[in-house]
């Protein structure tokens, strides 16, 4: 009973809710900023963005600077990391992807903190606004058009033309093919955006639950969230991957073509 | 009716997306594994593409899942 209670209470805004699910995406102020009417202020996404780009500096630095033979845990961690990506890059883009290989580091290494960050009680999930993973998304976006252009020129066009089709079937094709090269930036950032912010609110969902069903009902729902926190941890993972890997494709189709 | 409750109508509706995204993972992780019983020597070299359509398939469902949010929160 208290279950469906909650239930109707999380489509009211967290109404008779003891947690509100949505809460965790607020973004505050921390310090106010403002160019004119533009407002830049230092906020909590701003915070862990920070705190997200300084752990993966430290980490590859602290972790690299021993450089021993055998690695200590950090370096071991680094290592794998550099590894992890180097392979991912060389088995989707070939050897032509190496120049590239710090931008897809640095995308990977950021996207994996931010989602892993996000799973600490009380922290900011960044990943779980669109307007984050949009700017990543357009960016790569961008950047693989403009590589494209420069590497094949012109001839990038026909990239949009698949080869081997009945004429009479081009027109339409083409257009479908334009169309979903056109909402690569927009899968793509949805992608990562629906699932940390469908996974965190799902966790708090779950822990209104917990609280509503009291003392003895509540452990159910409490050992369903240990599941899910593990579920969710592997999708942290697993979109950054995702992230990483659609962003080697990318270059691979902007620099092979077909 | 009332647009409260056509609001919620159109965010439950909206979450039948999600039974696409079971059906795609379902045969994503069913094929993978009827697969590699076949040729267990070729499953770990397969396994970064099962995640990586895990990761497709259930990304669809959850637009789904988006449009029932906004629905919910934004509207």
């Amino acid at each position: 009973m208290a279950a469906e209670e909650a239930a109707s209470g999380a489509a009211h805004h967290g109404g008779g809710l003891a947690i509100d699910p949505m809460h965790q995406f607020r973004v505050e102020t921390i310090f106010p900023i403002h160019f004119g009417n533009i407002d830049a202020s230092f906020t909590n996404a701003s915070l862990w963005m920070l705190i997200a780009a300084g752990l993966v500096t430290l980490l590859t630095i602290v972790g690299m600077g021993s450089r021993s033979l055998v690695p200590g845990r950090l370096q071991s961690v680094a290592e794998l990391s550099y590894e992890f990506v180097s392979n991912m890059l060389r088995d989707n883009v070939g050897d032509a992807g190496k120049r590239f290989f710090p931008f897809v580091f640095t995308l990977f290494m950021f996207v994996l903190f931010c989602n892993m960050l996000g799973m600490m009680p009380y922290s900011f999930t960044v990943t779980s606004h669109i307007i984050v993973t949009f700017a990543l998304a357009s960016f790569i976006f961008i950047a693989v058009t403009i590589l494209g252009f420069a590497v094949h020129g012109l001839h990038f066009f026909h990239f949009f033309v698949p080869k081997g089709v009945p004429v009479a079937l081009l027109p339409l094709l083409v257009v479908i093919e334009v169309i979903s090269y056109l909402t690569r930036p927009i899968s793509l950032s949805v992608r990562l955006f629906a699932n940390m912010m469908a996974g965190h609110t799902m966790l708090k969902v779950f822990a209104g639950f917990v609280i509503a069903m009291g003392w003895f009902g509540g452990f159910l729902p409490l050992a369903f969230m240990v599941a899910f926190t593990g579920l969710e941890i592997l999708v942290a993972f697993l979109q950054a991957y995702v992230f990483a890997i659609l962003t080697c494709i990318y270059l691979n189709d902007a620099l092979h073509m077909h | 009716m009332e647009p409260a409750a056509a609001k919620l109508i159109g965010a439950g509706i909206a979450c039948i997306a999600l039974a696409g995204a079971g059906v795609g993972i379902g045969t994503i992780f069913g094929n993978y594994l009827a697969g590699a019983l076949r040729n267990p020597a070729a499953a770990p070299a397969q396994f970064p593409n099962l995640l990586l359509g895990f990761a497709l398939a259930e990304a669809t469902g959850l637009f789904g899942l988006v449009v029932a949010l906004i629905l919910l929160f934004v509207i």
